[in-house]
């Protein structure tokens, strides 16, 4: 009973701030309704059993992202309003793509039978906890982990050489 | 003993090839060396085989290779040796080599010399197929292969585009002949199911259950084919202008071999014709109507040349006259009588051109007996033999024509007697303007009157003998018997290949009519020896002729103008209308515009790439959602 | 009121639905590069939240393990390219991604 309140207050929570993610004009409020959205996407990872994920979100979702992305409107100097230039043919356009899309994969969902009505609680609970995904972590998907730091590696090495200033 | 029949065409291909291969620099007496001795060889063996047929046809086919098998269809090329192929190789054979010979003189300053040898051989070699052949696919492959030659030969002086306008001419006006004769063979295939010569005609079974419609239809086209091959009108036109090939062409191709393959194909297809009333009828009719204009054309002509070129397309329809009235034996006597005496004119023809140094204009000839004897008599036997006086060939040929006609159509018999007299006229005009009289021509030319060489004058002689011999072969029946000779040889020879007319005529009828014949002929060379010699008159110059039937004839009936007007204007027309219309509008339009739609929708849709994201992430987004939907 | 007795796998599809369409409409929406950003951000989200869905229904961590290497990517692709986003400001003194129309014909 609780967590179909959860769910629905959750998923109300993650759909407004989109929304005002999306149409918000000062970039400063747009990456805090963001933060707002992560938060509740992090509180259905804990409806749906998934503990370690929900933590490992917040940390790198809305702590070390979101963050880099405040970095970056505050060292560009962006808080300040911006004209929204955009035509309304363009907008008319954005709005009817972007509905048909939604509108396409509510459809596909619709479509697939009945799933497994899980409610949130019937089934082994312990499977979300950071000691079994520990486990499947470090046996079976040993090596794309290692690949993932490589990545890593890759990632910060770009960042660095990009963000340097061409010495004249 | 008849299968060294495939060595006949074998010796003339191989002179063809030696000739053209290995031929270069070789001396040109060598080289014609070759041509002719290929020829002659050919003759003897053609004797060879000859004698086999003379005592009772024996029919054999001799099978050379096969040529196309594909399942169950088999062609092979074989050859029939038969009477009547074995004495068309008889003379085939033995005027080419003459001509051969008389070539080697003829054309020895001239340069295509080796060209010349090698595309005599080669006709001779098509020739011979054509003869030999067992079937009408066979003798196609001759027939073809002989319009090739001739239009090789006609076109030989090729540098003058005149000539190769006449060659042309002549190999397209034998091809819409050819399309009637192609329609005709494949008419007959679709009925009896075969185009085999003994399993059509000798044993007759295939066509025995055609009927009379198809076999009428068959007939006509199978004429039509004889129509361009042997200058029948309305096919004529090609022969007089052929002339503008050397002249010993015009003997070869136009006095006795090629022009007579259409008689050839109407005599061995003469099964079929005796089955069909109109088809025969509409041969005679086109051989009487070809004949006059001949005759009469020919009486205003002032070009040797075309004189006897004339005189050819007038004994050719005699020809057919006898082959549609159903005497094909007796059309096939005059084929070969008139090889004889017609190569012989025109290799007199020749000789004189020859002493003249170039000049064919009787007008400005005149006197050469003096200069050149041996010509001058030779021609004179042909001359006479022509017009058919007793005992030359040629007057047992044309009376044994006229008795047929006089038997079957007395139309035809008056119209032929009028023929023979034009015939002896205009011959014998052209003898005494040519070789009578004073000297017309210029000056250097008389100096340059001379004899020709004995390689020239022995044909001749040979062929004045055979003028003068050969028409002992076909004496009447009545005479014959009187005289205890071997009355009507050919006719018996040719019993069982040919159909026979069951021509029976007493004695005093054929005397009778013989006396007539003669009587006309020697009437027109009265009447010639009159205008020409007795009272001097000379033929015209062009700009004298004033009376209209003399401008009528003089220009041939203008059938070549009705051509050029019905046919060639039209045809130019349509030309024209294609290439100035059709060929840069539609045809270059479809091309060039497929090109520059091409290039215009590239040039529309590089402006897909317009830079803008925002367009690009909502084409992402689209295309995504495509995909979503088509999953 | 009375709602749904079961949240089935179902609604966390949906709404993992309309996030998505939602961060779709945000890139075509805005024209700043840093919200395009956050929006592809959104996006990469609802994609999680399905797969966090699957995960449970099939009572099988390896969708986990998915997540957790999608955000791995994610927060690599965060750094470089708002390390791009810095050079490009350096040089257009724009964030306006209308100007950036040079790749084209």
């Amino acid at each position: 009973m609780l967590s179909e309140y959860a769910f629905w207050f959750l998923s109300f929570v993650a759909v407004f701030s989109a929304a005002g993610m999306i149409f918000s004009k000062n970039p400063v409020y747009s990456v805090l309704s963001l933060i707002i959205t992560f938060f509740a996407v992090a509180g259905h990872y804990f409806l749906l059993g998934a503990q370690f994920l929900a933590a490992v979100h917040i940390i790198v979702y809305a702590g070390a992202i979101m963050v880099l992305f405040l970095y970056v409107i505050m060292m560009l100097n962006l808080n300040k309003l911006e004209e929204e230039k955009r035509s309304l043919w363009s907008k008319s356009l954005s709005v009817a793509a972007g509905g048909i899309l939604m509108l396409v994969l509510l459809a596909a969902v619709q479509r697939t039978d009945e799933l497994n009505a899980i409610a949130a609680c019937e089934y082994d609970a312990a499977m979300g906890l950071t000691q079994n995904l520990g486990n499947v972590l470090y046996r079976e998907f040993l090596l794309p982990f290692e690949l993932a730091s490589v990545l890593f590696l890759g990632a910060m090495v770009g960042a660095v050489y990009l963000s340097k200033k061409e010495l004249a | 003993m008849e299968k060294l029949v495939t060595l006949i065409p074998l010796f003339p291909l191989a002179g063809f090839l030696f000739i053209t291969f290995l031929g270069k620099g070789l001396s040109k007496n060598f080289i014609g060396g070759i041509g002719s001795g290929a020829i002659f060889l050919s003759f003897l063996v053609s004797v060879l085989v000859f004698t086999t047929q003379m005592h009772g046809a024996h029919p054999t086919v001799v099978k050379a290779f096969d040529w196309i098998t594909a399942g169950s269809f088999d062609i092979d090329i074989s050859f029939l040796v038969d009477p009547l192929s074995a004495i068309y190789l008889l003379f085939i054979t033995g005027v080419g080599f003459l001509i051969h010979l008389y070539s080697i003189g003829y054309m020895h300053e001239d340069e295509g010399f080796n060209r010349f040898i090698a595309y005599l051989n080669l006709f001779v070699f098509f020739m011979l197929i054509l003869i030999l052949g067992d079937s009408y696919l066979t003798m196609f492959v001759g027939w073809e292969g002989v319009g090739v030659c001739s239009f090789m030969l006609i076109g030989f002086w090729y540098k003058d585009m005149k000539n190769n306008d006449a060659a042309k001419k002549a190999f397209i006006v034998n091809r819409i002949g050819d399309l009637g004769l192609i329609l005709g063979m494949c008419l007959l295939f679709a009925y009896s199911g075969t185009l085999r010569f003994d399993e059509l005609f000798i044993s007759g079974r295939a066509i025995a259950g055609l009927p009379n419609d198809v076999a009428t239809t068959i007939g006509i086209l199978l004429f039509i084919g004889a129509m361009g091959k042997s200058a029948q009108i309305p096919l004529h036109t090609w022969l007089p202008d052929a002339m503008a090939g050397p002249t010993p062409v015009s003997a070869l191709i136009h006095a006795a071999t090629m022009v007579t393959a259409g008689i050839y194909m109407v005599a061995r297809s003469s099964n079929l014709f005796a089955m069909t009333e109109t088809a025969s009828e509409l041969i005679m009719w086109a051989g009487i109507l070809t004949s006059l204009m001949g005759a009469t054309i020919a009486l205003t002509q002032n070009d040797i040349k075309k004189v006897l070129a004339y005189s050819t397309v007038s004994q050719l329809g005699l020809m057919f006259v006898a082959l549609g009235m159903g005497a094909y034996s007796t059309a096939v006597f005059h084929v070969i009588t008139h090889a004889f005496f017609k190569a012989l004119l025109f290799l007199g023809s020749g000789s004189v051109i020859h002493g003249m140094g170039g000049e064919q204009d009787i007008r400005r000839m005149g006197g050469l007996k003096k200069h050149m004897p041996t010509t001058h008599l030779t021609f004179l036997i042909g001359t006479i033999a022509i017009a058919g006086i007793f005992p030359f060939a040629g007057f047992f040929s044309k009376d044994q024509i006229i008795a047929v006609a006089f038997e079957e159509n007395k139309l035809m018999f008056v119209l032929g007697l009028v023929v023979s007299a034009c015939t002896a006229f205009y011959m014998f005009r052209l003898y005494f303007l040519t070789f009578t009289g004073k000297f017309r021509g210029t000056h250097e030319q008389e100096h340059h009157l001379h004899e020709s060489p004995a390689v020239m004058t022995l044909p001749l002689v040979i062929l004045a003998v055979l003028s003068v011999v050969g028409g002992f072969i076909g004496l009447p029946h009545a005479v014959g018997e009187s005289m205890h000779m071997h009355w009507h040889w050919l006719d018996h020879y040719l019993d069982g290949t040919v159909v026979m007319p069951g021509l029976h005529m007493d004695l005093k009828t054929e005397l009778m009519l013989m006396g007539v014949a003669t009587l006309i002929a020697i009437g027109g060379i009265y009447f010639a020896w009159t205008k020409y010699v007795k009272r001097g008159e000379l033929a015209l110059e062009d700009k004298d002729i004033t009376s209209a039937s003399h401008k009528l004839l003089l220009n041939k009936y203008w059938f070549d103008e009705l051509y050029d007007a019905i046919i060639r204007k039209p045809v130019d027309g349509i030309s024209k209308a294609f290439s100035s219309v059709v060929e840069p509008k539609i045809i270059d339009g479809l091309v060039e515009g497929t090109g520059e739609a091409t290039g215009a929708t590239g040039g529309k849709l590089r402006l897909l790439q317009s830079g803008s994201l925002f367009f690009y992430i909502l084409l992402f987004i689209v295309g995504l959602i495509a995909l979503l939907l088509y999953i | 009121m009375e709602l749904y007795h079961n949240i089935t796998i179902n609604h966390y599809l949906v709404l993992a639905a309309v996030l998505f369409g939602m961060g779709a409409l945000g890139i075509l929406f805005r024209r700043n590069a840093i919200i395009m950003f956050m929006c592809i951000e959104l996006m990469l989200n609802a994609v999680n939240i399905s797969l966090v869905a699957f995960s449970k229904m099939w009572n099988h961590t390896d969708a986990q393990v998915f997540v957790f290497f999608i955000m791995v990517v994610a927060a690599a692709e965060v750094a470089v390219g708002l390390a791009i986003l810095m050079m490009l400001y350096r040089n257009m003194h724009t964030t306006d991604t209308s100007v950036l129309n040079k790749l084209k014909f």
